[in-house]
């Protein structure tokens, strides 16, 4: 008990030190858990994509659409086992403040493509039998407080009008990571409208969704459907969900890589704070460490109590950070919205914070605690604190 | 007043011998080495100190009395001779058996105490103790023991910030005690303290060296401190004199 006490003592011997050191370290460490969060929730659709999964797009460009009757045609490619179709849709719901994804599928085709999306069979069958139905994950309804029955009226910016969707499910995702800010509605509701008003702009899809049979043949049949539309008006593109994923990632690169190099210098000046801190207190303690030496103590010990006392303060701090990082984190998700939708603080976070905080006080007390261990007693004894 | 024994001053230890003294420094040289000059400070010590003997080194301020103590104290290295206590030539330990050495041998007693500010009078007095293997309760019987004997038997889980100059100073002394070491160094112990408190600390010095048998090695610039030990020392310019 006699070393944790001294530790403990020493560690609080200045008090307000102490507290605005651990201050330094709990800021820095919730900025770094926050900044890596973002960093993750730019990825987080690309990780949560499924390997049996490719998406066909316009090979010039992902704003250009495809002719409907692709999806016959990639629904024969060997390898390929179902076939759905998707447009953006882009409305907005009251306000532009009010931002999240809506997309226009083909149901049942889409739902059965994407298992993680969970509706109760009832759900599901309310939405298929409903052309102006349409189903809306479970943190988008909890946002906006909706609840099944009610009307969602956007306001079309790609395809101008007022449109009002019957929510007639919500869904849960299958797994954490499972992205359920969205809503998704009948590809035909919209198509029917659009072959109204403008009959040039009808059936297209914006991209192809197709499931196969084997995620080794991935880049095989990725080939064969390209091969198929070779030549044609509309040539396509097609690439596994990630990679399609990991070109919106890709935009924003430069931005994801200072964010992550901000989250690492966070680290790097409290290191250099925490370390001015230890060889301060170590300089005052110089006469003690002496003292201790001159009565038998080793070097060795010496460096320990240090070591203890910066990594005890640098924990102390790293756990108030990691405990602040979740409200923290949810009051950022809730002011971003639906812009970074798989804003969640993953365990690896936790783990890299934790061990930044202890890597923190070992490279603080690194340099103070060699130096102590290796004070000469007479020269220590003269040393004012 | 305790009685003046003026001993052999600068004699040699004819070698090994049954008497052989506790302290005894053969040829003790030590120089610094300041801008590519050497520097001396001790010249060829030769200085016995006997089993249950209280010596004052004395001397001006850079004479080498505190590098003396610091020697045969075994927390300073010398640059030639021998620093044999008890036997053991000093000089020749490692860094980890002259600490060992230490802790078993030697209490020290510092001008301004050097207790550890944030441990108690009685965590102060039980540090030496951490390095033995006695139990807690035998650690325990042992400090209580000790700080009755520096009479601050009330005074045990008082911070060294809540007690006066002298009291810290009996806290100090009660430290140096705590391992029943071979000998105890004191390196101007009543510096800090007032006349009369600088008094009660010389009474309980003496106390040791004459009840508990304690050979006390004290460096002090003060006559009338001096005068309480057995003997004086004189050293000048780093040269033991008459």
């Amino acid at each position: 008990m006699f070393i944790p006490l001294l530790v403990l003592r020493n560690a609080f011997r200045h008090k307000l030190r102490t507290a605005l050191t651990i201050v330094g370290i709990v800021v820095a460490i919730v900025a770094f858990g926050l900044l890596r969060t973002i960093v993750d929730a730019w990825y987080a659709g690309a990780n949560s994509s499924s390997s049996v999964r490719l998406v066909t797009r316009s090979a010039v460009s992902l704003v250009f659409s495809m002719p409907l009757t692709y999806g016959q045609k990639i629904r024969q490619v060997e390898g390929v086992t179902g076939v759905a179709w998707a447009n953006w849709f882009g409305g907005i719901y009251i306000s532009e403040r009010n931002f999240f994804p809506q997309f226009a599928v083909s149901a049942p085709g889409y739902l059965d493509i994407y298992p993680e999306f969970v509706l109760t069979p009832e759900e599901r069958k309310a939405f298929l039998a409903d052309r102006s139905g349409a189903i809306a994950g479970r943190k988008l309804a909890d946002k906006f407080g909706w609840k099944i029955g009610d009307q969602i009226p956007l306001r079309g910016t790609i395809y101008p009008g007022t449109w009002t969707f019957n929510l007639r499910g919500i869904f849960d995702g299958a797994e954490p990571s499972t992205d359920t800010s969205g809503m998704y509605f009948h590809f035909e509701y919209l198509n029917e409208a659009i072959r109204r008003q403008y009959p040039r702009r009808a059936d297209q899809a914006g991209v192809f969704i197709e499931q196969l049979r084997d995620p080794d043949a991935a880049a095989a049949v990725s080939q064969a459907i390209d091969t198929t539309f070779r030549n044609s008006l509309s040539e396509t593109l097609t690439e596994t969900e990630k990679a399609f994923q990991l070109g919106f990632v890709a935009m924003s690169e430069a931005i994801l890589a200072a964010i992550q190099a901000v989250s690492f210098v966070v680290i790097v000046i409290i290191m250099a704070v925490m370390a001015n801190t230890m060889a301060m207190t170590a300089r005052e303690r110089y006469a003690e460490y002496a003292t201790f030496k001159a009565l038998g103590f080793g070097g060795g010990f010496v460096a320990a109590l240090i070591f203890a006392e910066s990594l005890g303060i640098a924990l102390l701090g790293g756990l108030i950070g990691v405990a602040l990082t979740f409200p923290l984190a949810n009051a950022f998700a809730s002011s971003v919205g639906a812009i970074l939708t798989g804003f969640r603080v993953t365990e690896e976070t936790l783990a890299l914070q934790i061990g930044a905080a202890l890597m923190v006080g070992v490279v603080a007390a690194a340099l103070p605690a060699w130096r102590a261990s290796r004070i000469r007693i007479v020269e220590g004894l003269r040393a004012i604190g | 007043m305790s009685a003046l024994r003026d001993g052999p001053v600068g004699e040699a230890p004819s070698g090994e011998s049954p008497n052989e003294p506790l302290v005894a420094t053969v040829g003790l040289t030590k120089h610094y080495v300041r801008g590519g000059q050497m520097i001396p400070v001790l010249v060829d010590i030769n200085l016995r100190v006997p089993e249950g003997d209280y010596v004052a080194l004395m001397g001006p301020s850079g004479s080498g009395k505190s590098t003396l103590l610091n020697l045969i104290a075994g927390i300073d290295k010398p640059s030639a001779g021998q620093i044999r206590v008890a036997g053991v030539d000093i000089a020749r330990l490692s860094e980890g058996d002259l600490a060992a050495w230490r802790a078993a041998n030697v209490g020290f007693i510092f001008q301004f105490y050097n207790l550890i500010p944030v441990l108690t009078a009685f965590q102060n007095i039980e540090l030496p103790l951490q390095l033995t293997s006695l139990s807690r309760s035998e650690r325990r019987e042992r400090v209580a023991t000790a700080l009755e004997l520096v009479g601050l038997a009330d005074r045990a889980t008082h911070r060294p910030n809540e007690l006066s100059g002298g009291q810290q100073q009996r806290v100090a002394i009660a430290r140096a005690l705590i391992t029943d070491p071979t000998l105890v160094v004191a390196d101007e112990p009543t510096g800090d303290l007032d006349r009369t408190t600088g008094g009660e600390i010389l009474g309980l010095l003496e106390r040791l060296n004459r009840e508990l048998g304690k050979t006390i090695v004290m460096v002090t610039h003060d006559p009338k401190a001096a005068e309480r030990a057995r003997r004086m020392v004189h050293l000048e310019k780093g040269v033991l004199v008459d």
